[in-house]
């Protein structure tokens, strides 16, 4: 390794964790330097190698579950419950939990718990989409095009903008499902990060967005006008706000 | 105990990064059951710490909490016969291409094995960053690394990730299957 940038810097510099003047300065020797250019590649293969093989490992449902019964009612009781009292509790935890969970799996996003739910489903969807072949349905860069392809499909509408002017071309769309229902999704490519915008109608008031990050990927979700718009990809956090500036200001 | 209140704080605040907690310890503790009890014990012992969390990122409060509950219970299960250092000058063959990368990193097993084969504490590093999308102060928070260093051990960390999955196969794992 000759250039010393491609040892470090390059790893700050892919992980968004270089300050302005640090990027602005690595992406001009970039421009020259083939080195890091090679080592660059090489983090984002091995990075979405890593998101496509799915290592992430959640909790069973079934250690949630356990948890919560081991912590108990709140506010110590004076005398120790007997076995039969903390089993009856621990029974009671379970079916609290799991008439909970189905809950909160018919909802969706309204407190933080959904939101983590929403975020997986999200980010799930986001996985299966880079499979290969299975990221657009109909690829256009064409507003003209992407937007009627949806009609007939959806129940709805989806607002479908180009942003290729101000670096976030559209690529496509597609048909997806999220929380069980079809959502429209709608590709854009951020610097060779792919973004996939997923929109479903809401009932909801409109709502700024909140942000969040699961297994590597950044989501960013909000609602306006009737309808519910979630940005996700390994693109920066900063990169799908100034997405979701450009979908909310046009 | 905790009373209703903040028992009720720290199903919201804490709880929520079940997930995170179990994902860290099984890259920690190499899979399976030892890991969902690591993650338990960890989850009990942030319960029982909860009134010392002065609010911030719970995330990695917790998993510092589940990282110091694998350390310990790797030494005292002797779980730590973790994988000799291995020296990337010596078993590294030159710059493979990104697609050939691409393809070897293409099945979730060649991959697991790979990141298995990596010391502790590059595995840590690896699993906070492109798993748990953890930031490099976060990273510095859960593993006591200082902040300055966390860039090059990412660095030295994805070297040996692709070496492990570039290079020649390992031996001794070979043997395991």
């Amino acid at each position: 390794m000759n250039c010393d940038r491609a040892g470090a810097v390059v790893h700050g510099y892919f992980d968004n964790e270089l300050d302005a003047v640090g990027a602005a300065e690595f992406e001009l020797h970039l421009e020259q330097c083939s080195e890091c250019a090679y080592a660059l590649e090489d983090l984002e293969s091995l990075h979405s190698s890593i998101g496509l093989a799915q290592l992430y490992e959640r909790a069973p449902a079934t250690l949630r579950t356990k948890i919560l019964a081991s912590l108990g009612p709140p506010l110590p009781v004076a005398a120790f419950p007997s076995r039969t009292v903390w089993r009856w509790l621990a029974i009671a935890a379970a079916i609290l939990l799991a008439t909970y969970a189905s809950w909160r799996v018919t909802s969706l996003g309204h407190s933080g718990n959904d939101d983590a739910v929403l975020a997986a489903e999200i980010v799930d969807a986001h996985l299966r989409s880079l499979q290969p072949g299975h990221l657009t349905d109909v690829i256009s860069t064409d507003r003209h095009t992407v937007k009627p392809w949806f009609d007939g499909k959806l129940d709805f509408s989806p607002p479908v903008q180009d942003f290729g002017d101000q670096g976030f071309p559209l690529q496509g769309g597609r048909i997806d499902v999220v929380h069980g229902r079809s959502v429209a999704a709608l590709v854009y490519v951020r610097r060779k990060h792919f973004v996939n915008v997923f929109i479903w109608p809401t009932d909801e008031k409109d709502r700024g967005p909140s942000s969040g990050s699961q297994q590597g990927y950044q989501w960013l979700e909000w609602r306006r006008g009737g309808m519910e718009f979630c940005a996700v990809s390994d693109a920066a956090a900063s990169a799908l706000e100034q997405l979701q500036s450009l979908i909310t200001s046009n | 105990m905790l009373d209703s209140q903040e028992q009720a704080r720290f199903e919201t605040l804490v709880l929520p990064h079940l997930d995170s907690a179990h994902n860290l310890a099984r890259w920690l503790l190499h899979g399976g059951a030892d890991a969902e009890d690591a993650a338990q014990e960890a989850m009990l012992r942030a319960y029982r710490f909860f009134a010392g969390f002065r609010g911030g990122d719970a995330r990695a409060w917790l998993l510092q909490i589940v990282r110091n509950t694998c350390l310990t219970w790797m030494q005292k299960n002797r779980h730590g016969k973790d994988t000799d250092e291995f020296d990337e000058e010596v078993h590294g063959p030159p710059g493979p291409t990104p697609e050939a990368l691409a393809i070897a990193a293409d099945s979730r097993g060649r991959l697991t094995q790979a990141l298995e084969s990596l010391p502790s504490r590059f595995r840590e590093v690896i699993v906070l960053r492109e798993l748990e999308g953890c930031s490099y102060k976060e990273i510095a928070i859960i593993t006591s690394i200082p902040i300055g260093t966390v860039m090059s051990t990412l660095s030295r960390a994805r070297r040996q990730l692709h070496l492990a999955l570039t290079g020649p196969a390992d031996k001794e794992s070979i043997h395991e299957l």
